[in-house]
C-alpha cells in the first residue's frame, strides 16, 4: 500500500480497476450453486423415472423450470471466474488472450444452449 | 514461461520440495475438480438437456451411454468431484470469514472435505442404484 489516494484504498480499486469484484461474484455463485445444484440432486434422485417423459414431464413445472435457469446462470457464471484464475495463472502471453476469449465463447454459447433446452420444454415444444 | 527472466538465483522450493499436507492436497483438488467439471461434467449436461429438449431418440441415445458402465463410471466420478469441491468449497466460505485457521481444526475441516464427499458420493449411488433400476 502506499500509491493511490485514501479514496482509492477505500473503493478497493487497484490498477487492474477491478477490486473484489471477482472474488465476492466467485462466493455469490458459490451459494448459488450450493443450493441450486443439491435441489438438482434431490430433484433428478426423487423422480419416478429418468427417461424422456418422466425428465420433460418434470421441467415443465415451473417450479423446476425456473431453478434450472437460475442453475445455469449460477453454474455457468461460477465456472467462467474459475477457469479464468486457471488461465491467469498457468498460461502468459497470447495464449492466455486465446485461452480467455475461448472460454468466453464457450461459457456463452453453453449457457444459451442450456436455456434456449430449458425454455423449449417448460413452453411445451419438447 | 514467457516473461519471467532469467537468473542464475535459485527458484523457491516447489512442490517437488514442499511436504504434501492434506491441506495442500485438499487445495489443490479444488482447483482440478472445478476445472474438470467445467470441461467435463458441463458438456454431459448440456448434451442431458439439449437431448432431453430435442426428443425421445435423441434422448434415448444420451440415456443409453449415461446407463451404460463407462457411463455410470463417469457419473460416479463426477459425482464425486461435484461433492468434492462443494466440500472444499464450502469450507472455503467458512475460511472467508476469517475462522477455521487454528492448525489442529484446518487439518481436520480438511480430512473432513474427503471423508464428505466420499460418504455423500456413496449414499446418492446406493440411492440411485435401489431406485432407478440399472
Amino acid at each position: 500500500m502506499g500509491a493511490g489516494t485514501e479514496l482509492g484504498r477505500v473503493r478497493g480499486l487497484g490498477s487492474a480497476k477491478d477490486g473484489v469484484h471477482h472474488w465476492w461474484l466467485q462466493r455469490v455463485t458459490a451459494v448459488g450453486n450450493l443450493v441450486l445444484m443439491l435441489w438438482l440432486i434431490f430433484s433428478l434422485v426423487r423422480l419416478p423415472s429418468l427417461d424422456h417423459a418422466s425428465v420433460v414431464l418434470w421441467l415443465r413445472q415451473p417450479v423446476a423450470a425456473v431453478p434450472m435457469l437460475l442453475l445455469i446462470v449460477s453454474v455457468f457464471w461460477h465456472f467462467r471466474l474459475g477457469v479464468q484464475v486457471l488461465l491467469e495463472d498457468y498460461s502468459h502471453g497470447a495464449a492466455r488472450v486465446i485461452g480467455m476469449l475461448a472460454l468466453n465463447f464457450y461459457v456463452l454459447a453453453g449457457a444459451a444452449a442450456g436455456v434456449f433446452a430449458v425454455l423449449k420444454i417448460a413452453l411445451g415444444a419438447a | 514461461m514467457a516473461g519471467r527472466p532469467i537468473s542464475p538465483r535459485p527458484l523457491s522450493p516447489h512442490m517437488t520440495i514442499w511436504k504434501w499436507r492434506v491441506h495442500a492436497v485438499v487445495s489443490m483438488t479444488h482447483r482440478i475438480t472445478g476445472n474438470a467439471m467445467a470441461m467435463g461434467a458441463v458438456v454431459l449436461f448440456l448434451w442431458w438437456l439439449i437431448a432431453a429438449a430435442t426428443g425421445p431418440e435423441a434422448y434415448a441415445l444420451f440415456l443409453s451411454v449415461a446407463t451404460g458402465w463407462f457411463g455410470i463410471l463417469v457419473g460416479i466420478g463426477f459425482t464425486w468431484v461435484f461433492y468434492q469441491h462443494m466440500a472444499s468449497g464450502i469450507r472455503h466460505l467458512v475460511m472467508d470469514t476469517g475462522q477455521n485457521f487454528d492448525l489442529a481444526a484446518n487439518r481436520a475441516s480438511a480430512f473432513t472435505t474427503f471423508i464428505a464427499s466420499v460418504v455423500l458420493t456413496v449414499a446418492t449411488w446406493a440411492i440411485i442404484f435401489t431406485t432407478k433400476g440399472f
